[in-house]
Order: C-alpha cells, then structure tokens, then sequence
C-alpha cells in the first residue's frame, strides 16, 4: 500500500523546473558561440574529416572552461553540476556541433563519481584542462543495460588482463584516455586505458551520424597495472550515474537537434511554392509542424526540470527517464517529418534534414530509446 | 491591478490560508445525492444550479472569492496572493465549482480593467455573490470559431438598443441574468471587425428567448438563444460603438488566462491524472490487474510524463531565457495541449474498464458512476469551444511558428 500510495503522492506532487544563475550565463554565452562556431558548412565540411571535429574549436572549448564544470574544484575545476552542462548540450545539439565534449564530461564523470582519490588527482586536472577522453561501455549484444558485460578483465602475477571487445566508443582516436568496463569475477568494473595502450587496437566504425565518429576497441591480451582500476566498490554507482548523465546530456542534444529541425523546415515551408500557394499555408503540413513544436516544448521543459532535480533520488531519476524519452521522440518525429516536408530534396544526402534524423536515430541508440526510458519509469512507479 | 499591489503581510497570508483551509474543511458538502457538475459547462438542472448558486453564495460571504477585488465593489481588498491561497485550496478539497463563471472569469475583470464606475457599482457585487449570473454572446449559429464574422444586430433607436439575430453555445443561458453581447451595429464600417460593439445586455427582456441544447452526454448546460426586436436601454454599451472587437479581444485574454485578475474559484474540477492509476490498479487483464501489463503501463507511464509536462510548461513559461526563442509559445500551446491531453486521458481510462467501459452515468455497474465515460464526452467541449483544436493549431503556427495563412 506504501508503495501504491509513493507512486500517487509522486505523480501528485508539483513537478519543480528552475535556472540557476549559472545556467542562465552559459545558455547566453552557448548560445551565441555556438551559433558562430558551428554554421552548417562547417558542419558539412567536417563530415569527410578524419577525426571529425576542429581542433582549434576544442581548444576554445577548453579555454572557455566548459570542461571543468562538472569537475569538483579541488581537482581544478569549477564546481558546478550536470545541470549547468545543459545548456551548453543542447545548443551545441542545435547547430550539430561535434568535438568529444560529450564524451569527454561523461569520462570525466565517471571518474568523478567511480574514481580513487589517487586517480582523480591525477586525471581529473588534465580532462578539464582539455585532454578528450570517452567512455568504452557498448558490446556486441547492443544491450543498453550497462552490466551486461561480456569483456572481462582477470588477474594475473599482479597485473590487469583484458579480453573481449567494446563498440561505439566515441572519439576514441582522439582520446587521451578511455574508461571501459569490463566484469572482473563476475562484478563491474571500471579500467582506464591510456592512448598509448590502444595503438593498433582500434577500428573506425561505419556508424549513421555522419558527422559524429566511434570506434571498436579490441581489448584482447590488453594488460595494465591494478592502479588503473577504479574502486570496484564504487562501480555500481558509478554506472548508474553515467547512465543518468549521459541520459541528460543525449536528451539536451536531442532538444536542441528538434529545435533546428523544425527550424530548418519552417524556413523551407515559408519560401517554397506549391500549386502557387507558400507550402506551409496548407494545413496537413502547418498542423504536423505545430504538433512537433509542441512535442519539442513538452520535451524542453521535461529537460529542464531534469537538469533542476539531477542527483536527487527518485524524483531527479524519474525527471532524467522522462527527459530523455520525450527528447528522443520529439527529435525523431520533428526529424522524420523534416525530411518528409522536404519533398524530393529531402531524399537527397544535400537537404540537412537527413543529418537531423541520423543523429536522432544515433541518439536513440546510446543509452536508450523512448520505451527504454519508459520501462525504467514503471519499473520505478508500479 | 492586483498583481501590483504593494507587499503584503506574510504573516496575514498564512493566517488567512489556515482560516480558509479550515473554513473549506469544515463547510465543504461531501454527502450530495445528486450527480454535480463537474464544469460551470455542465448545469443542466434547476437542483444543481439552486445548490451551485448557494454554495458560491456561502464561499462569496466567507471571504474566499473576490477576496484580491476591490472593496469598494464588494470584493475583498486584499493582495492576489490571498486569492490564490483560497482558489488553491478550493482545488485541493475537491470542492463543488464556482457557478458563475463567466461574471467571475470574464465580465469581471473586464469592468474592473475598463468598465466604467456606474458599470462597476452595478455588477461587481452581485458577480461575486451570484445574484446575477453571466452568460457570453460571441459565437453564433454560422460562425462558430469566426467571430469577427458576428452578424447579430443592434440598432440604435432612440434611448435603446434593438438587437436582432442568434447566439449559440451560451453557457447558463437560461438561467442568466446577464450576457456579454458582441453584436455588429455599423454594417457598412470600413471592415467587418470596426462595426462590432460589446454590449452588458439584460437576458430576462421581451424578445429574448433560450432554448437549451441537449449536449452529447444527454445532458443540458448550454442554450442558443434568440433575440426577435429585444429593446435594450442604451447604456448598456460598453465603450464606445466600434469597439466591439477590442472589448471582445481583451475578454478573450481573460478566457486563456493570457491576462489575470479573474476572481478566483475554481469553474473546472479537472480529472487528476493519477486516479487513472487508482483505476489501473482495480481493473482486470487477463485475470491480473491492468497495471501490471507492460502496454497499459507504457501508456500510463506517457500519459503521467505528458501531464508533467503541462505542469512544467506553464512553469518554464515564467523562467524568461527559456522562453524566449519563439516568444508566446507556450501560453498560446496550452489550451491545444491540455484540452487534447484530457480526452486521450480519460478515452485511456474508459480503455481499461474491460466490460464495465459499456455502462454509462446512472447505472450501479458503471465505474465511478461512469465519471471517465462522461468526461470524456465533455471533453469535447474543450477542444472545440473556445476555438476548435484545428484552429488553435492554425494560430500557433501562423503566430508562434510564422506560417503563412492558410
């Protein structure tokens, strides 16, 4: 009856969003650098580009200080939360910006929350002074649950052996360290593997977001000292808390890709003719427009309160599922409708609507769709 | 007007709130042997508004409707903040609705924003009390969501006016005393919006008669009424001839909760999302209960999620840099979006009553007396009136979204 009752009050009680001071300033400052870093030409230009991002771009990235923001500051960072990451992802979303920021905060998390004192004084400096790093969590049975392991790690005279392989592991040939998790007698654990560990074991992936890059990694025969473990004590958590905050980060890039797609296609509606009529005065396109923005703001808000309530328990979980469910549907459905409302240009690789419904699909599929996120909801409220 | 009204004593509020929580504790009627409305959209009985009009009456006396309102007029003189408390609490006891609606939402704001102090002396009182009832006359037979189109009649003949032609979906209109009249008195105005007036228009007149429409619940609520050479005095011109739009306009802010200073009081008593899991939990599947299926709870979980969303976009529409890059947005989406997210809540809920969904108001087998069965009929009025939901998504997405017209 508790539990029945939990559920009532929860689902009763007043959902609460807010905006700190300092999400205010970097949703301005994200805003415009964003914007004036990232035109889609650039974005294009990019795709045939090896390591798929700009150097000098990630450069101004660190320099802005953006690295360090979930980074406590004794350890040279600023001290802020996953909340204020927010703004900064989602217009990055909204103008397909790509560099490893992503991948490297969530790396950077990892260590945060799953981290030994001795390594998060070592690492934790030069992530938020700008080394890339990314996290190597998906397998071959493309489970989004992440203590599904199948790559181990084992002991041997004193040393950390690796088997098995890891996909969908981001920016990787850009990193400077990766974290992948292996199972160490059956339990999770958290390995960090410096660059110099993954010369020749790594493959580019053919993945559908053009613009964004992953890589396999073949850990096989893979050996490192013990000290490169995190504390498997604090794994659990740990992979709860990337999970949560990869969750949050993908939903904020996913409501800033909605925005600009339904941007992109309102602006096609207003200047192309049809039969002689503008084609966004007909209703069967101007009414599916206004459902998709209403779905994008549904989904704003949902991200907000998330990014308000992160951390909290129950209540911050809850907001993180709902988030990240509504973003990925408004996303795939703005998108999907993108191409569509295109006409024959949209069936061409040379309308950007395709590159706004690829990247929702690739949001999709790191950590969870809509129905996944659904199902972590009633698992938390039935 | 009250929202900027100078600080108030917090102490005073939280003083006033527990009066008011007690007061609506203690004088709340629970044991009522006859179905109530469960929107001022739905007194269809002379028992159910006889009970309406008293208990608005008693909150009215109480102090708790109006209690933001000028003194002068016969509210209350306090900070709106009061109000809100009152109204709040109202929601929470699940209190029997406000009957008087329109006077309250409407009429009421309009005459203390721009009515004129005789206006004001007149009505404001009997509004609060529900002496006078108001109705509203804007939509007509062959201009449901076109009102600029009005073509009911008002000519000037002498100290009166004489007004000729039909309204339809007028609510409480047989039992109004009162109805806000849009009415067109220059035909030949340089284009059909400038030759409207708006009209504070006595119903209980010769020449006007209402005739009340049966709903699709079977139910009543709603009349069309008729005006056959009605005489009306003069004065009861609003403003000036010509003005009929703005007035109308501004009463419409009023409506979409776009403009505040409405008198508090609940009209609706909308179903609460979370007694569809209280239903989820009784209803059977297969020999389980529903909320144990994965489909059913998929839905419910999208339904709790979307009904958060509504919650947090009225939020987020007050936090200014998140509101901003299509400016209007979310006030103009809300009707749109609650109104259908209602009907799809309770078509869900009637969805898991297995048989029992074939039972209807009236019948012991019904669940709940058939409350999502009806609720869901009445929902409809939502996403037609005031603008039907197609119309509503061709104002977002010439105004919010920058369409072109359609």
């Amino acid at each position: 009856m508790s539990a029945s009752n939990a559920t009532s009050d929860w689902a009763r009680a007043t959902p609460r969003i807010g905006l700190s001071e300092e999400q205010a300033q970097l949703l301005e400052v994200a805003e415009a650098f964003c914007r004036d870093k990232s035109p889609i030409d650039k974005v294009r230009a990019l795709i045939d580009d090896e390591t798929g991002f700009d150097a000098a771009l990630w450069q101004e990235i660190a320099e802005l200080g953006w690295l360090g923001i979930g980074v406590p500051e004794n350890y040279g960072g600023i001290g802020l939360g996953m909340g204020e990451l927010v703004p900064l992802v989602e217009h990055m979303g909204r103008h397909l910006m790509n560099t490893p920021f992503m991948a490297t905060v969530l790396a950077t998390q990892a260590l945060v929350r799953g981290g030994s004192e001795a390594q998060k004084e070592e690492y934790l400096p030069q992530l938020a002074a700008g080394a890339a790093a990314s996290l190597a969590l998906c397998e071959d049975h493309a489970d989004w649950n992440l203590e599904n392991l199948t790559a181990t790690a084992s002991r041997e005279n004193g040393k950390l052996v690796l088997s098995g392989k890891k996909y969908l592991v981001l920016h990787a040939a850009s990193a400077a360290m990766v974290l992948a998790s292996v199972a160490l007698d059956g339990q999770p654990a958290l390995v960090i593997l410096p660059a110099a560990a993954l010369g020749g074991r790594m493959t580019r992936e053919k993945i559908i977001d053009d613009t964004q890059r992953a890589y396999a990694l073949d850990l096989d025969g893979l050996t490192l000292d013990e000290a490169h473990m995190l504390p498997m004590d604090m794994t659990a958590d740990a992979l709860a808390h990337i999970e949560q905050a990869a969750s949050l980060l993908l939903a904020a890039d996913m409501c800033g890709g909605a925005f600009a797609c339904i941007d992109v296609t309102l602006d096609y509606l207003k200047t192309r003719k049809q039969f002689g009529k503008l084609i966004g005065s007909y209703q069967s396109l101007k009414h599916t427009m206004v459902d998709a923005h209403q779905a994008y703001e549904k989904a704003r808000s949902h991200l907000y309160s998330a990014a308000h309530v992160f951390g909290e328990q129950g209540e911050g979980e809850m907001a993180v599922h709902m988030a990240k469910a509504e973003a990925a549907e408004a996303f795939s459905f703005a998108a999907d409708r993108a191409i569509q409302f295109h006409g024959g240009f949209g069936f061409t690789y040379d309308c950007d609507a395709q590159l706004y419904r690829r990247r929702a699909i690739m949001g999709c599929a790191l950590h969870g769709d809509a129905r996944y996120h659904r199902r972590k909801i009633a698992a938390l409220m039935f | 007007m009250a929202d900027t009204a100078p600080d108030f004593d917090q102490q005073e509020l939280r003083d006033f709130t527990e009066q008011a929580k007690a007061w609506f504790q203690e004088n709340t009627p629970r044991e009522v042997d006859f179905m109530l409305p469960l929107t001022f959209m739905e007194v269809g009985t002379d028992q159910q508004f006889d009970f309406l009009r008293d208990w608005q009456n008693k909150v009215y006396e109480a102090g708790y409707l109006g209690a933001h309102w000028p003194r002068e007029y016969g509210g209350g003189g306090h900070h709106r903040a009061f109000q809100d408390a009152a109204t709040k609490i109202m929601a929470q006891e699940r209190t029997p609705i406000m009957l008087n609606a329109i006077g309250l939402n409407w009429t009421g704001p309009l005459l203390i924003d721009r009515g004129s102090e005789a206006e004001k002396q007149s009505y404001i009182k009997g509004i609060l009390s529900a002496e006078t009832i108001w109705c509203q006359g804007f939509s007509e037979p062959e201009h449901g969501s076109d009102l600029g189109n009005a073509q009911t009649r008002a000519v000037r003949d002498g100290d009166d006016y004489v007004i000729n032609g039909s309204k339809i979906w007028t609510t409480q209109g047989n039992y109004a005393d009162y109805m806000i009249l849009l009415a067109r008195t220059n035909p030949d105005a340089e284009n059909k919006y400038k030759g409207l007036s708006f009209f504070l228009a006595p119903m209980k007149n010769d020449g006007v008669e209402t005739v009340p429409i049966r709903k699709l619940t079977g139910e009543y609520g709603f009349t069309q009424t008729f005006f056959t050479d009605a005489r009306i005095p003069a004065d009861c011109l609003m403003g000036q001839e010509g003005e009929g739009w703005l007035i109308a306009m501004q009463t419409l802010e009023y409506e979409r909760g776009a403009r505040s200073g409405q008198a508090g009081g609940h009209v609706m008593m909308m179903a609460d999302p979370t007694d569809i899991l209280g239903l989820a939990r009784e209803a059977k599947l297969n020999g389980k209960p529903a909320i144990e299926d994965p489909a059913v709870q998929e839905e419910l979980v999208a339904l709790m999620t979307e009904a958060r969303a509504l919650g947090l976009n009225s939020r987020r529409d007050k936090i200014q840099p998140l509101a901003q890059d299509r400016p209007m947005s979310l006030a103009l989406g809300s009707k749109l979006a609650s109104t259908d997210f209602y009907q799809r809540l309770n078509a869900f809920a009637i969805s898991l009553q297995g048989t029992r969904a074939a039972y209807y108001v009236g019948d012991d087998s019904a669940h709940d007396n058939g409350i999502w069965q009806r609720g869901y009929l009445n929902s409809f009025s939502a996403t037609i009136g005031g603008g039907t939901s197609q119309i509503q998504r061709n104002i977002i997405g010439e105004h919010v979204l920058g369409l072109p017209k359609s």
